[in-house]
């Protein structure tokens, strides 16, 4: 690792200020952040660890709406259990020692186009909180590793709609146990909701396709004449882009019925 | 570099650490705790971990900075009062739960923490609770073996040996 | 009753306490005083002309206290291959130098050429930024069938890419060609074993230091065979002399065959040492592991097998082309050679056995023996044929492996790939095997898993290996340029303990509790009083280390000869206490007395007899009590085994979870049960890691693409069963005196065939006419297959 500094604030606040600084970067968890450092592929001037800010951490729900503070583990919101399939969701991330120290706002800014939040809250239309800002998490994610956050922009806290019925299933690539391919599958009060992760070269994305015959026949047999098109799908060592398409089907078929 | 202090072991400690310095690195080489290894860089294979505040944490995935003012325990600080083995430990030495010893401070902090979550945990839940944790020399069988025993299970009827 | 103690007994690992509590202490532990640290700058690119390496920048930066690039190391020699291996045509292999620092060309990514030593880690690493390398990217060589007929050569003076051709057994080769065009049947299989990673969980580490006012330099590093890595780098690379070279192999964490080998590291941060007088350390990290610690397998082969109407083998016939990297590691001409071909009759009485092996030079890392070395890949060559030509012939895959086996009355038997077995009974452990797994329950588990819409498989095998390697006549006569005896010494102390000094090195495989098992049980003492010592050059008499499910059935016999010697002796100063003829002594229960008479004094008081030999016969005995043997042995060992596999089949994904696996083996006579049953158990992951989820990916321009374990997978806990294994069968080897073969690789050798056919069980029972999928055996590959199979 290059060297940098490490900041501690006790507010949202000061967060911010720090964040002001060049090459400042956001640390929640760490854990993909460390090992990206690890390898020499950053050099910020300073960490901001956001784990020490008390109005970060937490779960409030209020009335339908899941309130999840930035800084909160994932083991947390597995814990938590308001949300059945975001806890069960959160209970499958990386390994039991990874999840006491990710956090969600630090998988949400990320945005791995293989990790399992960002399906989560795509599907579930979450809205992302920042120190300045709230953004609908249909116009939050912007392709791989991209997203609407401005540079210093820190997020506070993501608000989860809590859907009628949801689950999500992950397909996991073996070695890293992110999604080859994840879907998360959210029925609302206004239709239903298909966000797949792992799959797509642009990242997160819905299938809108299947949220169009879901939203109509809420079971696995309303998509069965649908097909996902294997163009712009990840092809790598672990599978090529027909066979993630075909996953993103038969991922979609088992979460509906495991929401159903 | 910034003064960092914490508990380790029971033990108040303290030490200069660069912003980059990793509690794995504060451990092993400030505080000369070679038992917590360093098997790989990505966060995956476990040797590394410990307790932060009653939580199994990856050390070479948390900066020492990060954990100024917490109380860390290690494997040197397993073993009974007396220097004997705790529960878990002999239930490993039992099971034949290790054998060239590198994963098992990993393995031996992970099962604690796992027990104490959940003191009766099915074989699967052993083997899901595990999956942070690599061991190239054991194909498992034997560690999940040392753990249902640890947690005051019957193994034989588990074993298919 | 099971034994609590000696041979036979379950005894637990006294080494497990300092495993335990975290007081091992393996390399990177070591902190010796005025340390420093050293960083390599490794390739990025597979293939490049080096075309100057400006040092200045680096050598200026904090901390930086040398910079060394191959312009150092050009006068000092290369790291050898232990094996010469002729071509069929005569000619003997092209052997390139494998410097200690990339000079002229670096060959595959991570080939070092250049290192820094600083005060500490990152320093040296900022400074190996500042390197400036010029180095002109040429095309890599990385498809082994490129490299035979293309125009780059990863060594510019071997234009063909090609180490050697070699047959085997040459003088059968035409008989074999003719059983094969005349058979009534002949089943062909192409087939790829992957390549893969060994991965031992501690990363390899090497500490170097020198005294400049004895010339002594200190060595610890990470190897499972410290005195052939001083050997190596005494005779061969730096000229150190031996007697000035300890080389110590303190706490090791898994070597799997990846830590025999001496690699330029060790070189390196030696001459280092010397040069700035203080000690040089180096780490990998865990990428560094998988650029450059030696692979395993890569093998592309074509068997062919003829039968006849009955069933019989007649022939089997392959065509091999093993992948060797860039560099001759130093056992990397053995193992695709006379640790494979040999084997290549398997458990069979078949008459013919050809063997064809091209060696071949690519732009990837070196390729080495990995847990099973070359026997893994033959059996995975007969076994999945076998199981093919059953299939063709509409016959029970067990019942055609029994029609073909060496029967019980036949040893010892000469295959036909030129070993002689010793003894085994493949049918008893078949039936064992049928027994333990509940082959007769399958039909009815596999009506449960199509009820949940999955599709359930069987899979058998049946594996022999040679181990306990090796005679030294016999591999001196193949090309071996080494010895592959061991060596011990038993050191009686005045006080009645016991130090026992052994070649093996114990890195996982519980030799510091097995062998004073076997020292107790002769003795008839207590084995709590008997210390193991090992990994020291400077402590040990010699050793050829720890490899090839050797270190009992050789370095143990060892151990078992200066054992004999301590007792000949005893009885000699025990005859002398008593007043008795020595051959009237007798030891039992660790007292020696005189037949037929109550007279008898205990080892202990022997041994201080030993030491204070006040009214001693100095004439007939020396003082002390210490005796040291090196056991060269008659034959190889050859354990054998019979294995089983179910897995389920996720038709809609293809994925595959294996569901049970059950191992019977021979391994002769066993002396620590539990330990046997836990070197089985790791075989068995590492084999099913091999069938179903490991795999090592190049690309077209030699990038290693499975770099991490972000991308290359390392089996889970989840991702295995509970093992059902067995080695109550065993047939004791005749030649060693212990009667023992050898369990360290039998797990990874016997699974991976057993594991792939039920895969394809699996799939046929679905209605999938699937005959071979190649390893990995992935969701991916699973589902493709299904789909074309359509």
């Amino acid at each position: 690792m290059y060297d940098f500094d490490v900041e501690k604030p006790g507010t949202i606040a000061e967060a911010a200020t720090a964040m002001g600084v060049e090459d400042a970067q956001a640390l929640g968890g760490g854990q993909t952040l460390i090992p990206t450092l690890k390898q020499r592929l950053a050099s910020p001037s300073k960490l901001v660890s956001l784990s020490s800010v008390a109005e970060m951490q937490g779960i409030t729900k209020e009335g339908d709406t899941l309130r999840i503070g930035g800084a909160t583990t994932h083991a947390a919101v597995a814990a938590d259990g308001s949300y059945p399939a975001l806890s069960a969701l959160a209970s499958n991330i990386g390994d039991p020692a990874v999840r006491n120290r990710g956090t969600i706002a630090g998988s949400l800014a990320n945005n791995d186009p293989a990790a399992c939040y960002p399906a989560a809250a795509l599907a579930s239309g979450a809205t992302i909180i920042t120190n300045t800002r709230e953004i609908a998490a249909d116009d939050y994610f912007q392709g791989m590793f991209d997203t609407a956050l401005d540079e210093g922009e820190i997020i506070t806290a993501v608000k989860f709609p809590i859907p009628q019925a949801a689950n999500y299933q992950k397909f996991v690539q073996p070695a890293s146990r992110f999604a080859l391919v994840g879907v998360f599958v959210a029925k609302l009060a206004d239709g239903v909701r298909v966000a797949v992760t792992g799959a797509s070269n642009e990242g997160v994305f819905r299938w809108t396709e299947a949220e169009g015959a879901l939203s109509t026949d809420f079971s696995a047999s309303a998509l069965d004449g649908l097909s996902v098109s294997p163009d712009n799908m990840i092809t790598d060592l672990h599978g090529s882009a027909t066979y993630r398409a075909h996953l993103v089907k038969v991922m979609t078929g088992r979460a509906v019925t495991a929401a159903s | 570099m910034t003064k960092v202090t914490m508990t380790v072991n029971g033990k108040a400690v303290s030490g200069d650490v660069e912003g980059r310095t990793l509690l794995s690195s504060f451990l092993r080489e400030d505080q000369g705790l070679t038992g917590t290894h360093i098997g790989c860089d990505t966060s995956q294979c476990g040797a590394c971990v410990v307790h932060v505040d009653g939580q199994a944490v990856k050390s070479c995935t948390m900066l020492a900075a990060e954990a100024d003012g917490a109380t860390v325990d290690t494997i040197e600080g397993q073993a009974n009062a007396d220097g004997s083995l705790n529960v878990i430990q002999q239930a490993f030495q039992d099971h034949h739960g290790l054998q060239c010893g590198f994963c098992t401070p990993g393995m031996v902090m992970s099962a604690a923490a796992l027990l104490k979550e959940n003191p009766k945990p099915s074989e699967a839940e052993v083997r899901e609770y595990l999956e942070g944790n690599i061991c190239r020399c054991t194909g498992y069988h034997n560690i999940v073996k040392a753990i249902m025993a640890a947690s005051g299970q019957d193994v034989p009827a588990l074993a298919a040996e | 009753m099971p034994k609590d103690t000696g041979i036979g007994a379950a005894t637990v690992r006294r080494e497990d306490v300092r495993f335990l509590t975290g007081t091992g202490e393996y390399t990177d532990d070591i902190q010796l005083a005025k340390q420093t640290y050293a960083v390599f700058a490794r390739s990025t690119v597979a293939h490049g002309t080096i075309k100057s390496i400006d040092t200045s920048a680096a050598s200026a930066m904090p901390g930086v206290l040398a910079v060394f690039t191959g312009e150092d190391f050009v006068e000092v020699g290369g790291n050898p291959a232990g094996w010469l291996i002729n071509s069929r045509d005569g000619e003997p292999m092209k052997e390139p130098k494998r410097p200690v620092l990339a000079h002229g060309k670096v060959r595959h990514v991570g080939d070092a050429y250049a290192a820094v030593i600083a005060e500490t880690v990152e320093q040296a690493r900022d400074a190996v930024e500042a390197i400036e390398a010029d180095i002109d990217e040429l095309p890599a060589v990385v498809d082994m069938n490129d490299a035979l007929s293309g125009s780059n050569f990863v060594h510019n003076e071997i234009e063909t890419n090609q180490c050697f051709d070699w047959g085997w057994i040459e003088d059968n080769r035409e008989a074999t060609d003719n059983a094969i065009k005349n058979a009534h049947h002949v089943t062909t299989l192409e087939l790829v074993n992957n390549r893969l990673v060994p991965n031992a969980m501690e990363p390899r580490a090497s500490i170097g230091s020198y005294k400049a006012s004895t010339g002594e330099y200190t060595l610890h590093t990470t190897s499972q065979n410290p005195h052939l890595t001083r050997l190596l780098i005494s005779a061969f690379v730096l000229g150190i002399p031996e007697n000035m070279l300890t080389v110590i192999a303190p706490d090791v964490g898994g070597g799997f065959g990846s830590k025999i080998y001496h690699y330029g590291e060790e070189a390196l941060v030696l001459a280092a040492a010397k040069k700035l007088g203080r000690p040089v350390k180096w780490t990998a990290d865990r990428t560094e592991s998988f650029l450059t610690d030696a692979h395993g397998r890569d093998h592309v082969t074509k068997i062919e097998l003829a039968l006849d109407a009955d069933g019989k083998f007649l022939a089997f016939r392959t065509d091999t082309k093993a992948n060797v990297g860039a560099y001759l590691s130093n056992f990397s001409t053995a193992t695709p050679t006379f640790l494979h071909g040999t084997l290549m009759a398997g458990n069979y009485t078949v008459p013919l056995v050809y063997v064809n092996v091209k060696a071949v030079f690519t732009n990837t890392a070196p390729v080495d023996a990995y847990r099973g070395a070359g026997r893994p890949e033959a059996t995975y060559s007969i076994e999945r044929v076998i199981d093919k030509a059953a299939r063709e012939l509409s016959m029970d895959p067990i019942e055609l492996r029994r029609k073909n086996f060496v029967k019980p009355d036949q040893y010892p038997f000469a295959s036909a790939a030129g070993l002689e077995y010793d003894s085994g009974n493949y049918d008893a452990l078949m039936d064992k095997m049928e027994e333990v797994a509940d082959v007769a329950g399958f039909e009815t588990r596999r009506k449960a898993s199509e009820a949940k819409g999955l599709l359930r498989g069987f899979g058998v095998n049946a594996y022999i290996e040679a181990c306990g390697i090796a005679p030294s006549n016999l591999v001196g006569v193949l090309g071996s340029r080494v010895g592959l005896y061991d060596a011990a010494t038993v050191r009686v102390n005045a006080t009645g303990n016991l130090s026992v000094m052994v070649g093996a090195h114990s890195h996982g495989q519980g030799h510091e509790t097995a062998f004073p098992q076997v020292v107790a049980e002769m003795l008839g003492i207590d084995p709590g009083v008997i210390d193991i010592v090992h990994g020291d050059t400077s402590k040990i008499p010699f050793g050829m280390g720890t490899y090839g499910s050797r270190s009992l059935a050789v370095c143990g016999s060892a151990v078992v000869r200066a054992t004999e010697k301590i007792i000949n002796k005893a009885k000699k100063i025990a005859g002398h206490m008593l007043e008795a003829s020595e051959h009237d002594i007798t030891l039992s229960d660790g007292v020696f007395s005189v037949s037929g008479t109550d007279k008898s004094v205990t080892f202990g008081e022997v041994a201080l007899k030993a030491y204070i030999p006040h009214e001693y016969p100095l004439e007939d005995i020396e003082p002390g009590l210490e005796e040291t043997a090196f056991y060269d042995p008659a034959n190889f060992t050859y354990p054998s085994g019979a294995y089983a596999c179910e897995v389920e089949v996720d038709p809609e994904t293809g994925k595959v979870r294996v569901d049970r696996m059950t191992a019977v083996d021979d391994f002769g006579n066993i002396i620590n049960p539990m330990i046997v049953t836990g070197q089985v158990h790791g075989g068995l992951a590492q084999g099913i890691g091999q069938a179903l989820v490991e795999n090592t990916t190049y690309d077209e321009n030699g990038q290693l693409l499975s770099a991490s374990y972000m991308d290359y997978t390392m089996p889970r806990a989840d991702d295995m069963p509970m093992f059902a294994v067995d080695h109550n069968q065993g047939t004791p080897c005749t030649h060693n005196p212990l009667g023992v073969k050898g369990c360290g690789e039998a797990g990874a050798i016997g699974s991976p065939p057993t594991v792939v056919n039920a895969v394809i069980d699996a799939l046929q029972s679905g209605g999938k006419n699937v005959t071979h999928i190649d390893m990995p055996v992935s969701p991916a590959r699973v589902w493709d297959a299904m789909q074309n199979a359509e």
